[in-house]
């Protein structure tokens, strides 16, 4: 019965959300040019004046690199609010209570493939100004590297302090090139750097140093995470 | 014969970023285990942010970098802004997701189930 109403309330509900997004239609430009030149400023000022590749990067780090730091901050407030709520006593390495051994197979793979997506995971974040991914998308890869040692070795560990030192360093970094910009360029985040030729490696001015930090941060962050639900014991 | 497609289309990628979001809210709704709860709300994480990146596709569009070849025409790339939203809520969701699969694992421990209607501190 009450599976029932459930049902009717959200396919009266979905009409609706539906209806207006059929309005909108899909893919036609009425949205992005008629009404708001915001798409088009962006990408002009994003070739033109910082000479990034990727307009979504320069948005995110230069244009909304404001709210990015609230974004990291709040990522920073998740990974303490977990710790805090799981924090209980500091288990011996190897002393996990949800994890069965792994086989053969895994652990000898894992070996293999562990530099390989730690490699991948800096390209992704290093050339975040130039094609598609950045920091948070590396740092992800990179702690898929280490959950992927998490679960192959029982005797894998990571050292606390030095997560803690890497995302502090990191999050200092952003914070500090922001102060930068403030008392050379006038305002937070300004690009203090000169931007170079565009699709080169070294062009972009801060932003490839931000999201490398940011890279960094989240990497250490995520691996965090991992690390403490895997060491959870109740 | 292209313009059924993309209608088709039209009504395909909407039509399953809604039926995801209310899958979601089925599931938050319904579903009795706190950990099919928290599944629910990163399914509708999930909906949401399908909904946000295809309000800014624009037919025939490319993706908004500019790489040697796709320098000269940015009439033509997608909308950027939606995207660098989701990547944001995608940071957010992640968060939210930890943080609430942390307090079930706390909750589990002390009441050694899953079941909302056992957990007698829950209801108000």
């Amino acid at each position: 019965m009450k599976k029932f109403v459930v049902i009717l309330l959200l396919a009266v509900m979905g009409y609706y959300i539906s209806a207006i997004f059929f309005d909108i239609g899909f893919g036609n430009s009425h949205l992005v040019e008629g009404i708001s030149p915001v798409k088009d400023a962006y990408l002009e000022e994003t070739v033109n004046t910082l000479s990034v590749a990727n307009t979504v990067t320069s948005i995110v780090v230069n244009f909304r690199g404001f709210d990015t730091l609230g974004e990291v901050t709040v990522l920073f407030l998740a990974v303490t609010a977990l710790g805090s709520i799981l924090y209980k006593k500091r288990h011996q390495a190897g002393d996990r209570s949800v994890l069965f051994s792994a086989s053969k197979i895994v652990t000898s793979g894992s070996k293999l493939l562990f530099p390989a997506i730690v490699l991948l995971g800096a390209y992704v974040f290093i050339h975040g100004h130039l094609s598609p991914g950045g920091g948070f998308q590396g740092g992800v890869i990179i702690a898929t590297g280490f959950l992927l040692m998490l679960l192959a070795y029982e005797n894998f560990t990571v050292g606390h302090n030095a997560l803690s030192v890497i995302e502090s360093l990191a999050g200092i970094t952003f914070a500090g090139v922001g102060m930068w910009g403030l008392i050379y360029g006038g305002s937070f985040l300004e690009n203090f750097l000169p931007v170079g030729t565009l699709n080169d490696l070294f062009s972009g001015g801060v932003i490839p140093i931000i999201y490398i930090a940011v890279g960094f941060k989240v990497a250490a962050e995520l691996t965090g995470v991992i690390y403490t639900v895997l060491h959870e014991k109740g | 014969m292209e313009d059924t497609l993309f209608k088709l289309l039209d009504y395909g990628i909407y039509g399953t970023a809604v039926l995801v979001i209310l899958v979601g809210l089925y599931g938050a709704l319904v579903k009795r285990s706190l950990l099919k709860i928290v599944i629910s709300l990163s399914v509708i994480d999930s909906g949401i942010n399908l909904l946000l990146v295809a309000i800014g596709y624009l037919k025939g569009g490319t993706a908004p970098i500019f790489s040697p070849g796709y320098l000269e025409n940015p009439k033509v790339m997608v909308d950027p802004i939606p995207q660098a939203l989701v990547l944001t809520a995608i940071v957010i969701g992640f968060g939210v997701t930890a943080v609430a699969l942390s307090l079930v694992i706390r909750l589990y421990r002390h009441h050694h189930t899953l079941h909302i209607d056992e957990i007698k501190n829950l209801k108000w």
